[in-house]
């Protein structure tokens, strides 16, 4: 673990996002020394503006790629407990990995209706779910609006805060985490940095979140979403479980503070915050929980999530590379699983071939939903 | 004039006018798509595929033209046809600026015009989408408008020289079918324009409807997007549409309260 200043680091990791500070502690548990080049700002990056779900049910969607893309996330939601206890108590800093279940809600008859397809799809595919009157939830979360249809309980459902957690990876890799390193271009054996400086490494790790497509030529766009943080000054009780709803969520966390958003928009590179949004986003919410309209908006904020075509990461070798990217508005959730996965290659581990197979980043090889020429 | 008989108007137009053309240009397929709602671009792209759609509308407030490895690369790499659309506006203006904004990005004039008078249910703003209509038009774009399934107002918007008229059959992704099929055949009926059914088709049954009530093609969005299995509803849709139209060409039997045997009675052998 001992590094000289010019020794040729194990690993060097391409991008200091949630997923590649996850990855470059594990692989750094696995007695790799590692290096993660941060292009040094977080203006745009996708970890701030996560609402940090950890709900693979909840997400649960229809048809096959539905079906890998819940083998992902029960398998990552399954790592989480150890994950959040171990970065806990390594960095000092506690995640906050909260149990408390998720309530998905409806508001009228029509988002009901809607609830009942989601909730008998839940059930044929065995996932725990419990229907809900609307007085029983309101008894569970009494800030809910009188006007609630419908609710559905995901006990299994939870969140942790990524904020929490990025601040505790960076305590925990210290100097390893480079600032201000931009990448240019990747290699199999090193970086090129915008400042034509050449960082070499024996393997590397592409974690460039939403500008993994630029960098590397995968399909891996942007996907922006704005979001709020809201901040109740009487501290914590107003909403205790995650509330989910056709449009968006509130997300408590343990401090007082409310995470809601949120919006999923094409537009490239552009962060810039709208007035439609933020109205948008508070409506729908406040719809359903009248009293947020009482708390602090303390944040408006937009970030750029790395989406696929098929909404499913890429992880695992190819060209050389090592990919640990494309994780959509899944990144937290999915972090702790991309980063034992990718630490496991790294480390020379006998693969886990049924998940590396779900992201395999070649899997886009041809076919017309796939790697877009500059 | 009977129901009977405006079936029968209807088909003897459909084979009078032939062909699916809108502004002079003849369309394959009667099924435009709508890009909305889908849960990943891999199954719009396995979506499109199935559908056979040529056309395919984007609402422009909703992406950057300029992004890559999104929504418009992948049309292009479907090798469809991208028409604009201005959902999401409230206001002619808005929509003016929009769909001008549309032209610029995608250099089309092709332009489908939607003009929103309310939020909850997404109804078309008559007096609003008139006035964009108009505008527009003497700007030299194509304009096909998302209407109310009122004659009346289809008439007004072909006034003001407008390509074609998409009448909705119910609320936008309400998946209500076609809630007043006589007024659809009345729109039908009154226009040599083409008829796009635009809104509120479920499935694939709607589809057929639209098409045997004389509609030139049909406009699905959520009905796709949001079905289980999207490339399959895309399928189903694009059979009805074919099956649909085929029956109006076909020309349906009259509709009688009282049985009539298929086979003639009489002659028959007596074999007890």
């Amino acid at each position: 673990m001992t590094q000289h200043a010019n020794a040729v680091p194990d690993v060097a990791v391409v991008g200091g996002g949630i997923v590649g500070l996850f990855v470059a502690w594990r692989a750094r548990e696995r007695g790799l020394s590692v290096v993660v080049l941060d292009a040094g700002d977080d203006e745009g990056v996708a970890w701030p503006v996560a609402g940090g779900m950890i709900a693979p049910i909840s997400e649960a969607q229809f048809g096959e790629s539905g079906r890998r893309a819940l083998d992902l996330a029960l398998a990552a939601a399954d790592r989480w407990p150890s994950a959040a206890q171990e970065l806990g108590e390594a960095s000092g800093i506690d995640p906050e990995l909260r149990r408390s279940g998720t309530l998905l809600l409806a508001r009228d008859a029509d988002e009901a209706e809607a609830l009942e397809r989601e909730r008998a799809f839940r059930v044929s595919l065995g996932l725990p779910v419990e229907p809900l009157l609307p007085s029983a939830a309101r008894r569970l979360e009494p800030a809910l609006a009188p006007t609630l249809r419908a609710a559905l309980a995901v006990p299994d459902d939870h969140s942790v805060d990524p904020r929490r957690v990025v601040a505790g990876l960076r305590a925990l890799l210290g100097d390893a985490v480079r600032g201000g390193a931009r990448v240019a271009s990747v290699a199999a054996d090193g970086v090129e940095l915008d400042t034509s400086e050449r960082v070499a490494a024996r393997r590397v790790v592409v974690a460039a979140g939403a500008w993994s497509g630029e960098l590397a030529g995968v399909p891996v766009r942007p996907l922006k979403g704005q979001l709020l943080r809201l901040l109740d000054p009487a501290g914590p009780g107003l909403v205790e479980r995650v509330l989910r709803f056709s449009t968006g969520y509130v997300v408590p966390r343990g401090d007082g503070r409310y995470v809601v958003g949120v919006t999923s928009e094409e537009r490239g590179f552009d962060t810039v915050v709208t007035a439609g949004a933020v109205y948008e986003i508070l409506r729908d919410a406040g719809e359903l929980v009248p009293g947020i309209a009482e708390l602090e908006l303390e944040e408006a904020i937009a970030g750029l999530r790395p989406a696929t075509p098929d909404n499913l990461p890429l992880v695992g070798e190819d060209g050389g590379l090592l990919w640990a990217t494309g994780h959509g508005r899944d990144g937290v959730m999915l972090a702790p699983l991309t980063a034992d996965l990718v630490a496991g290659l790294l480390a020379g581990d006998p693969p886990d071939a049924a998940l590396l197979e779900v992201c395999d980043p070649a899997r886009f090889a041809s076919g017309p939903a796939t790697r877009t020429a500059a | 004039m009977s129901a009977q008989e405006h079936l029968a108007a209807a088909r003897a137009d459909a084979a009078r006018r032939g062909p699916f053309t809108i502004a002079g240009r003849e369309l394959r397929s009667r099924l435009v798509l709508g890009t909305g709602g889908f849960p990943s671009l891999e199954l719009l792209t396995a979506a499109i595929e199935a559908s056979g759609a040529e056309l395919v509308t984007v609402a422009l407030r909703r992406v950057d033209p300029a992004a890559r490895g999104s929504l418009v690369d992948v049309l292009a790499a479907a090798g469809v046809e991208l028409l604009p659309n201005t959902a999401g506006c409230f206001t002619a203006r808005d929509a003016v600026l929009t769909a001008k904004l549309a032209r610029e990005a995608f250099e089309t004039d092709w332009v489908k015009l939607e003009v929103i008078g309310d939020e909850r249910t997404l109804l078309p703003d008559a007096p609003e989408l008139l006035l964009a209509a108009e505008e527009l038009v003497a700007d030299g774009f194509v304009v096909l408008p998302y209407t109310t399934d009122d004659p009346v107002l289809a008439r007004r918007l072909e006034d003001v020289g407008c390509a074609a008229v998409m009448p909705l059959g119910s609320p936008i992704g309400s998946g209500m079918g076609i809630a007043n099929p006589y007024n659809i055949a009345l729109i039908r009926e009154q226009t040599d324009l083409a008829v796009i059914l635009d809104a509120g088709i479920g499935t694939a049954s709607d589809a057929a409807l639209a098409m045997e009530l004389g509609c030139d093609g049909v406009l699905c969005a959520s009905a796709i997007s949001r079905a289980q299995d999207p490339a399959a509803m895309a399928r189903a849709i694009r059979g009805a549409v074919d099956a649909g139209r085929l029956a109006l060409e076909a020309g349906r039997i009259p509709r009688r309260r009282y049985a009539e045997a298929s086979s003639p009675m009489d002659g028959l052998a007596d074999l007890s």
